[in-house]
């Protein structure tokens, strides 16, 4: 990898001022089922397309955010700081729908 | 050997430069390459072959062929057409067994026929299976390029720099030039590539010569190696003008000594004015090749013949020679003797790095080449690179001979038609597959000069055309590259802390935990472990990692990450917390106190710090809470001070009461020690009275030589971590990352206490539920030794024959006059008194299980 990432915090960096840490999942809140505990926990969709993902800006202002890349291009459309809005009340991330491809 | 004075020529004929040679001096005029200079002197033979050891002179002399590698100053591989010379440069042959006028090892050459076709080796040597490293070790020796010395260390600095700027001109040829000049005059920065030192300084532009594009990476990141820098540059525009490759043509004798390409003798004649041979034939493709002819001209050599495949394609051509060296050439049975044979195909763009950035490659059948098309947006292409080549004959993928030279298509690896003829034969009919097989295009050409000979062998051989075929996909990197400049700098940072310099006084044995430095012994680490029991010891516990959570929402926020209970922690008290991810998983520990309202201070293992601390920003960017966490790991230091004296020590520098009832074991305070402001917090990983005493770091090595100082009558002596590791064990204080791994869980490492399933919800709750409710694999225990044996960490639990677990921490203990250690074992064994046997060095050893803490198990002495 050796894209540009804009940091919402920063600006445009080397990605490797970065930390990737996946695609945002929703952690099941209570009385979820074991099938949906463990899908949280190991399964990822690896999706081939726009993806909502955290990446920590570990070299950097050390912030948190959200990008939207497209895995097969790494194409950043966008990024952001997380807002209470997005992760408030159940502290759910929403998570966009994917294009499929 | 040197012509008169020209004008235009590089050389600076008023001074003169030696460089050794095996061994031997050689003079040189700056301007010179070692290649040029070595010519120049009468030496024709340049290397031996990679396989074959078949005598190898200048071909290309623009660093694209394997011809010219030498080791220079103790690096391999150097192509010496375009190294600079530079006095006092140390030069040796490779890849030759005596000299390389008489390598012995060119016996393979004669003999070795039939067993060195391509893939020989992985058909004969991989039976009897054991005899392959035998057979691969001898290989490495007789075939191969130049060797590293193993032993050598990392020589001179590399370093990386970044730069951004708005037009990159790689190659700085005519239409480069032209190119940086024109964007530089509409006010660009423009920065300008090129492999060799340019003849005039540039003007308006910035230039990096000596250097090579490594590759066009994604994003348009352009790594330039410029020796001992590399250049990491960004772009708005890259401009490609690499030009083009003059393609060798193949005939039988193609890689005799003699055997040119016309760019060859356009720099040795005309930059360096040597004379290349004295009787010449030219065969070329292309009326830029053919002007060579007055070059040689100039320069007194007689041509003899001149071939232009555009007019006359002939059937045969062979070069025949002896020892080695061109003697003659025969073209349709027509006998020339000459000592320089000029051969080119067509010229080939160099588009390679075209290719890498996205472009299309395609196969122009008028020309007989391939040429980049469809350039990715961001991405031009000026000059010969776009293919403008002017009238090109296309020559025969191969020419016939009477059969009795080698006519090679790849001379990096020596690798002949008929090598590639077999290959074809054996199935291997995609170019992709073929190249793996016969490794054209794999060796230090990297396709430059064989990859359009290779395709058109296999066009004619499979009777289809070249764009049938295609290329093999162009990779990074473009130019060979040292791997000490993509390595870089040579960091190993350290982290000290601020008593460090004490401990080296104290004459401490140091060692790596993480980055961090910290002593591992003052000596006699099992006497510091007594004196602890004893007296009282100090350790600098500054690695650990500290942070603030601070806020409304802080206790809610422990709440939910850690298994433990924190919103009913006092303000003054302090809990153990093992940190868990949502699969359960034990990841770190440490302990939290409440030195106020709405205010934590967490402690982390030293080397979990860092991940610790990303682990609470991310799960506060999850959840959105009102939370601050500060990192003061590096502002503050700490230092434990335990043992039985360690109050006594502790109430001579303070005036804080610091008795048993008003500083209770898990109480902190705030308080001034020996004049420093310190949180004292009662804890006791090492098992006896102890008082963490945390303060600001340039305060640390005074508090440091006060405690010492002012207990030296109570016994006081600084301790370890060895030491520490020993006390730890004895109380079966566990430490993450060594009795734990990434399978561990909270439940399964024998703490279910700090477990509190009851808290709606914590990180990790399901997960250790589920272990709950069925069960754990393993568990973690305590055991103790029949005898004095030390297991090895890692250690093999055995029951009954079979390896049931594994020794996690083992150590001898003077105060308990046995070995204890920690050890997984499955949850039939886990039960006191359960006894196993640990392989040790290949014996089985008694040992039994002891379910609770080797000292002090009831913590009489931590609570006193």
């Amino acid at each position: 990898m050796s894209f540009l990432l804009t940091c919402p915090n920063c600006g445009p960096r080397d990605v490797n001022e970065f930390a990737y840490a996946g695609e945002v999942t929703t952690r099941p809140v209570g009385g979820a089922s074991l099938r949906e505990l463990t899908d949280y926990v190991y399964f990822r969709r690896n999706v081939a397309g726009v993806q909502r993902e955290w990446w920590h800006h570990r070299f950097g202002c050390e912030r948190w955010f959200l990008a939207e890349r497209d895995t097969r291009t790494n194409e950043v459309l966008r990024v952001e700081l997380p807002g209470p809005a997005e992760t408030g009340a159940a502290h759910e991330p929403e998570v966009p729908e994917t294009p499929a491809v | 050997m040197r012509l008169p004075p020209q004008a235009g020529e590089r050389l600076d004929r008023s001074r003169q430069l030696t460089f050794s040679f095996r061994g031997r001096p050689v003079s040189a005029f700056p301007g010179d390459t070692i290649g040029s200079a070595l010519f120049a002197a009468g030496r024709r033979v340049f290397s031996r072959s990679f396989k074959y050891h078949r005598p190898r002179g200048l071909l290309c002399c623009s660093g694209a062929c394997p011809n010219c590698m030498m080791t220079v100053d103790g690096t391999p591989n150097v192509r010496v057409c375009v190294e600079p010379v530079r006095d006092g440069t140390i030069v040796q042959p490779q890849n030759v067994l005596g000299s390389l006028d008489h390598d012995l090892l060119s016996v393979v050459d004669r003999v070795g026929r039939p067993f060195t076709p391509v893939g020989f080796y992985y058909r004969t040597m991989i039976r009897p299976r054991g005899l392959w490293p035998y057979y691969e070790k001898f290989l490495r020796n007789v075939a191969g390029l130049g060797r590293i010395d193993k032993h050598a260390g990392r020589q001179g600095r590399y370093d990386t720099e970044h730069r951004t700027v708005d037009v990159l001109v790689i190659g700085g040829g005519h239409s480069g030039l032209q190119a940086a000049r024109q964007a530089a005059e509409r006010g660009d920065e423009v920065l300008l590539v090129d492999e060799h030192a340019p003849p005039e300084q540039p003007d308006g532009f910035e230039l990096i010569a000596p250097g090579r594009a490594i590759g066009i990476y994604e994003g348009g990141l352009v790594p330039i190696d410029a020796g001992h820098v590399l250049f990491r540059v960004r772009a708005k525009r890259i401009v490609v003008a690499t030009g083009v490759v003059e393609q060798p043509l193949l005939f039988p004798g193609n890689d005799l000594v003699g055997v040119m390409l016309p760019n060859a003798v356009r720099r040795l004649t005309r930059d360096w004015s040597i004379k290349p041979g004295d009787r010449a034939v030219i065969v070329a493709a292309d009326e830029r090749a053919l002007e060579v002819a007055e070059d040689l001209e100039h320069a007194g050599i007689e041509v003899a013949e001149v071939v232009d495949l555009r007019g006359r394609n002939p059937q045969a051509i062979e070069a025949i020679g002896s020892r080695g060296r061109l003697r003659q050439v025969v073209v349709d049975r027509v006998a020339i003797h000459c000592d320089l044979l000029v051969a080119s195909g067509s010229p080939q763009p160099a588009y390679s790095l075209l290719a890498q950035a996205g472009a299309t490659i395609a196969y122009d059948a008028s020309r007989g080449i391939f040429v980049p098309t469809d350039l990715p947006p961001g991405v031009e292409a000026v000059g010969r690179v776009t293919g403008e080549t002017g009238a090109v004959a296309v020559p025969r993928a191969s020419y016939d001979g009477a059969g009795g030279e080698k006519c090679f298509v790849c001379i990096c690896e020596d690798v002949s038609e008929k090598d590639v003829k077999r290959a074809l034969a054996e199935g291997f009919d995609s170019i992709e597959l073929a190249k793996r097989y016969t490794t054209v295009t794999m060796g230090p050409c990297q396709g430059r000069i064989c990859q359009l000979a290779a395709v058109r062998l296999y066009a004619r051989e499979q009777e289809t055309d070249e764009s049938a075929i295609g290329t093999t996909t162009a990779r990074p990197p473009w130019s060979p590259v040292t791997l000490g400049v993509l390595a870089g700098r040579g960091h190993e940072p350290a982290k000290r802390t601020s008593i460090h310099h004490r401990h080296k006084e104290l004459g401490a044995t140091m060692m790596w935990t993480g980055d961090w430095r910290r002593p591992y012994g003052y000596g006699d680490p099992q006497a510091e472990a007594t004196n602890v029991h004893e007296a009282v010891g100090v350790i600098d516990v500054s690695t650990l990692g500290k942070l603030l959570v601070l806020g409304p929402d802080a206790a809610a926020f422990l709440e939910r990450l850690y298994p433990n209970r924190f919103a009913d922690l006092k303000t003054g008290r302090i809990r153990y917390g093992v940190l868990s991810t949502d699969a359960g998983r034990i990841m770190d520990d440490g302990t939290i106190c409440a030195p106020g309202d709405e205010q934590f201070y967490v402690t982390t293992t030293s080397t979990g710090s860092e991940g610790v601390l990303e682990w609470f920003e991310w799960w506060n960017a999850v959840w959105g809470m009102d939370v601050e966490i500060v990192n003061v790991t590096g502002a503050l230091a700490a230092v434990n001070v335990a043992g039985p004296r360690a109050r006594e020590l502790l109430a001579r520098l303070t005036s804080t009461d610091v008795s048993n009832e008003a500083l209770k074991y898990l109480d902190a305070r705030q308080a001034h020690v020996a004049g420093v402001p310190c949180l004292i917090l009662r804890i006791g990983f090492v098992g006896e009275l102890g008082y963490e005493l945390h303060c600001p770091s340039p305060h640390g090595e005074d508090l440091w030589d006060m405690l010492l100082a002012h207990g030296a009558d109570l016994g006081a002596r600084p301790f370890g971590l060895e030491a520490q590791r020993l006390l730890r064990l004895e109380k079966q204080h566990i430490i993450v990352g060594q009795d734990t791994d990434s399978e561990s869980n909270a439940l399964a490492a024998n703490m279910p206490w700090i477990v509190k399933f009851e808290k709606d919800d914590f990180v990790g709750k399901w997960a250790l539920e589920h272990v709950r409710d069925n069960g754990n694999r393993e568990h973690l225990v305590g055991f103790e030794m029949a005898n004095a044996t030390v297991p090895p960490e890692g250690g093999q639990v055995v029951r009954g024959g079979r390896a049931t677990g594994r020794v996690t921490s083992a150590r001898w203990s003077p105060t308990l006059g046995k070995t204890i250690g920690l050890a997984w074992l499955p949850p039939e064994l886990a039960e006191e008194d359960a006894e196993f046997e640990i392989r040790v060095d290949g014996r089985l050893e008694p040992a039994r299980v002891r379910l609770r803490p080797f000292f002090d198990p009831d913590g009489e002495r931590l609570r006193s």
